[in-house]
């Protein structure tokens, strides 16, 4: 059973080879057929194989063939499963099931709609090459693809330039960190001769001590990849500018998938950070110092899904913020309960953009409590999950559990805790800022058209995964269910454990955290509901509009990257056209062209001209004939 | 006995040849130009004649009359052409026809 | 026989090089058939008399009267005349006679290598030269005739103007 392991990808690649090349002309129930098919064909085959990985939970390899065999350097098209991938599989599978089944729907109306489910299983077949990947080429091949797919939904809607905009903007900043990873990857092979990960790990921790040059070289240019796949600082501009693409799109890759790949592959390499104390750390104050910036950011978006990106990557910060302290399991159980709330929340969300007509402005939105009663109950439980209000719901469990768990790591730790306990604070705040004004006060746009079975059902089926998903690991104080960290156990060790006497803090800090989000609730409440006057005039006074700006725009660094990077370079580029080589070139070029003009001269039309040429001709033959 | 060079028979074709040759080149005038073409093929056929002379054969005159019969086809064609030409441009100058340069 | 070779050449060259200077064309033609009889002398000195005769009656006889048909109906008179002095610029010399220079330089070198041969002078018959048109060279002398049938056939064709083509080439021309 576990050999069907390498058809867990094969599927939806098949699925996109098909679509691909029937090129739009299939009916459309074909088209939906084979698109939420293969994916969900996949789905049932990750179940059985993780059923199966259950009863027996030792590490699994299946090497398909060998794709390159060049001078040592032997990566196969090989397969990796233990617990860490295993779940990362059956997450993506489910959410991508899910949320296929949902662009059936929403994408319906659109005249792109076999070439959105053919990138669309191209991207569900590279990121799942991506997780299972068993050497680090192959996950880098799964990387690129996965950053190919992003470029090419973002920019679906490739009529309007700015959309093209956006998924150039994505892709040259992801780029920026793929080099770094491809870099990261030459260090390994170099040094440690392989780039079989397994193997990688053990080369590493037998010739590398700890703190040297070359894992922490190594480590970094890994993270930098992470950073720009993952959208942390300072790669974090391309994430908001990816909401151009297409709402399911952006509850996929931008959420649940793409976006955790960097998470992924620090979790998967973490024998280099065990190896490499500065970057390990530098991974927990990134994640901090992220969540902050775009928590800040979200407060003052008014584009609903722009608000949505930004918590997205603030979440992804929590998730640096775990690995960077050496609690990887609690990163992949923050990831799992991010990725079915977020992508609850951003499919509902669509379903609001859809129905209100693309109306993206939230306040030009009210009321929708009871027009849009399926969207508005998704869209409260996904806030109420990202969140982390106390016990009901899944975010509460990981996001506690990360918060635990950066309090205990040395020095650091209080700093990196009060980091994330603010970040909660903030994100209550931004998110039922959010809820408040779509969805309470007077209805100002009325929706139109119905919400089918297709929508419907991802959007149940995703609120009760992100209310009971967290029930898998439970506190010591609460009823102690570690399940999830002892799945992980095989593949990720576990955090140094705690010290006896500490659960009374733990549940200290447990109910601190838990009244944060409260509170952060009843100032939305306040703030966008009630609207107090005085609270009115410290928002509208000079300073904070000045302030809120300032986040709006994300803290300045589109303007930063843009004065630094983007505009000397089209100058270097644009003094560059003419420099010397290309003048050698073109030299040759405009030499060709005052010959031919040469030569076309001497074509007059004039037929003694041309007598003159036979003369002149016979007069050379006959010289040779006679002389030679 | 009539004694005739050969070298002598040959130079005088070669120099009608040249003649010939600066007619055609000097001479704008399409009838002008194609008389000059007479002149050079009537010069061939004067070399044809020595050489047979030479020899004492009848093969020399033989090709002359080819050469003959082929001189008076290409002039019927070609003055054809010229009236032709003529009609089209209104003058019978040969640069006249250069709509084929560039 | 010997001098009359020469000053038949002597003629036959200088009314070449008459026609190739004329600025009357009609003179040019004249000169022209003055120069083909002179060929013609030659020829008769060289025993061939039948090729002379040949030269006479068809290339004097009928090549350059057609000549002079097409003249009469293409000839301007006077306008010709002056339009031809404008043609014959000085500079137009340079070129030709230079490459005919080299041309006869050529040949006169490729005389010259070889010894002096004696011409035998000896009358060719006529009948000689029947008998080898109708012999060996029957096929050759199929083929002139086949070319001379082109000849006709495409004079005819191309001469013949239509003359509604004529009237409507005329008034797309103005």
């Amino acid at each position: 059973m576990l050999s069907l392991l390498a058809f867990i990808p094969a599927f939806p690649l098949l699925g996109f080879a098909m679509l691909l090349m029937t090129a739009g002309l299939l009916p459309k129930r074909w088209i939906t057929t084979i698109g939420v098919g293969s994916v969900g064909i996949a789905a049932i085959l990750a179940l059985i194989v993780m059923a199966t990985f259950l009863n027996s939970p030792e590490p699994y390899t299946e090497i398909v063939w060998t794709w390159i065999a060049v001078s040592g350097l032997t990566p196969h098209i090989g397969f990796y499963l233990d617990a860490l991938s295993g779940l990362m599989m059956l997450v993506v599978a489910f959410v991508s099931l899910l949320i296929h089944l949902y662009s059936a729907e929403f994408m319906s109306a659109d005249e792109g709609y076999s070439r959105y489910f053919a990138y669309m299983n191209l991207f569900v077949g590279s990121m799942l090459v991506l997780i299972l990947a068993d050497n680090l080429l192959f996950l880098y091949l799964g990387w690129e693809g996965v950053g190919l797919c992003s470029y090419l939904l973002i920019g679906f809607w490739y009529r309007d330039p700015a959309n093209g905009l956006a998924a150039r903007k994505a892709f040259v900043v992801t780029r920026v960190g793929d080099t770094a990873m491809a870099i990261g990857l030459f260090v390994l092979f170099t040094n440690l001769g392989t780039l079989d990960i397994q193997s990688l790990m053990q080369q590493a921790v037998v010739h590398w001590p700890v703190g040297s040059v070359l894992p922490i070289a190594a480590a970094a240019l890994l993270l930098g990849g992470a950073i720009g796949k993952s959208a942390q600082l300072p790669l974090q501009t391309w994430l908001p500018d990816a909401m151009a693409g297409p709402t399911p799109v952006s509850a996929l890759i931008h959420a649940a998938t793409m976006v955790t790949a960097g998470v992924y592959l620090i979790a998967r390499t973490h024998v280099l950070y065990d190896l490499a104390p500065p970057v390990h750390t530098a991974v927990a104050v990134i994640g901090a110092l992220t969540l902050l910036l775009a928590g800040f950011s979200a407060l003052n978006q008014t584009d609903l899904k722009r608000i949505l990106a930004y918590s997205t990557i603030s979440q992804i910060g929590y998730m640096f913020l775990a690995l960077g302290v050496g609690a990887w399991s609690a990163a992949i159980f923050h990831f799992m309960t991010h990725a079915f709330f977020k992508a609850l929340l951003f499919l509902s969300a669509g379903v609001v953009v859809q129905r209100l007509g693309e109306e993206h402005d939230i306040f030009k939105m009210g009321g929708l409590r009871q027009r849009l009663p399926l969207a508005f109950w998704s869209f409260l439980i996904g806030s109420i999950s990202l969140a982390a209000l106390p016990l009901i719901d899944a975010g509460f469990y990981s996001k506690d559990l990360i918060l635990w768990e950066a309090w205990s790591d040395g020095a650091l730790g209080p700093w990196l805790w009060a980091a994330g306990l603010f970040g909660a604070l903030l994100t209550a705040i931004y998110i039922f800022r959010a809820v408040f004004v779509v969805f309470f006060g007077p209805v100002k746009l009325e929706p139109a058209g119905l919400t089918g079975w297709r929508i419907a059902i991802p959007l149940v089926v995703l609120s009760i995964l992100a209310l009971a998903a967290g029930f898998v690991e439970i506190p010591p104080y609460l009823g102690n269910v570690p399940a999830f960290s002892q799945f992980m156990q095989s593949a990720l060790p576990a955090p140094p454990a705690p010290v006896s006497g500490e659960s009374s803090l733990q549940i200290m800090l447990s109910a601190i955290a838990g009244l944060v989000a409260v509170l952060g609730v009843g100032v939305a409440y306040i703030a966008f509901r009630q609207r107090p006057a005085s609270l009115e005039a410290l928002i509208q006074s000079p300073a904070s509009l000045a302030l809120q700006h300032f986040w709006e725009t994300g803290w300045g660094f589109d303007w930063l990257y843009d004065r630094a990077l983007v505009r000397p370079f089209l100058w270097f580029a644009r003094v560059d056209q003419g420099d010397f080589i290309d003048r050698f070139y073109s030299g040759l070029a405009s030499l060709s062209r005052a010959a031919y003009r040469q030569l076309s001269e001497s074509e007059t039309g004039r037929v003694r001209r041309y007598a003159a040429g036979i003369t002149a001709g016979s007069i050379v033959l006959i010289a040779i004939l006679v002389f030679a | 006995m009539n004694v005739v060079l050969m070298q002598h028979a040959l130079l005088l074709a070669m120099i009608l040849f040249a003649l010939g040759t600066i007619g055609v080149l000097m001479r704008r005038n399409l009838i002008v130009m194609l008389m000059s073409v007479e002149i050079m093929l009537n010069a061939a056929g004067l070399a044809f004649i020595a050489a047979g002379s030479r020899w004492g054969q009848a093969d020399g005159q033989v090709m002359f009359i080819l050469i003959l019969a082929m001189a008076a086809a290409e002039v019927a064609v070609g003055l054809a052409l010229i009236l032709r030409l003529y009609q089209r441009l209104g003058t019978l100058d040969a640069d006249a026809a250069d709509q084929m340069r560039g | 026989m010997t001098i009359a070779f020469y000053i038949a050449a002597a003629v036959a060259v200088i009314a070449t090089a008459l026609v190739i200077i004329n600025l009357n064309v009609v003179h040019a033609l004249l000169c022209l058939v003055i120069s083909f009889l002179a060929v013609a002398i030659v020829f008769y000195v060289l025993g061939a008399p039948f090729a002379a005769a040949l030269e006479v009656i068809v290339y004097a006889g009928a090549i350059m009267v057609l000549f002079v048909f097409v003249l009469i109906m293409l000839s301007t008179g006077g306008a010709a005349i002056q339009q031809e002095r404008d043609w014959l610029t000085p500079w137009i010399w340079v070129g030709p006679i230079g490459l005919s220079a080299i041309l006869l330089g050529e040949f006169v070198y490729l005389l010259l290598r070889n010894p002096v041969t004696a011409a035998s002078g000896a009358l060719v018959q006529p009948r000689q030269v029947g008998a080898l048109l109708f012999g060996p060279y029957l096929l050759g002398v199929e083929l002139a005739s086949m070319l001379l049938l082109a000849g006709l056939v495409g004079a005819y064709h191309l001469g013949r103007t239509d003359r509604k083509a004529a009237d409507e080439r005329g008034g797309m021309e103005r």
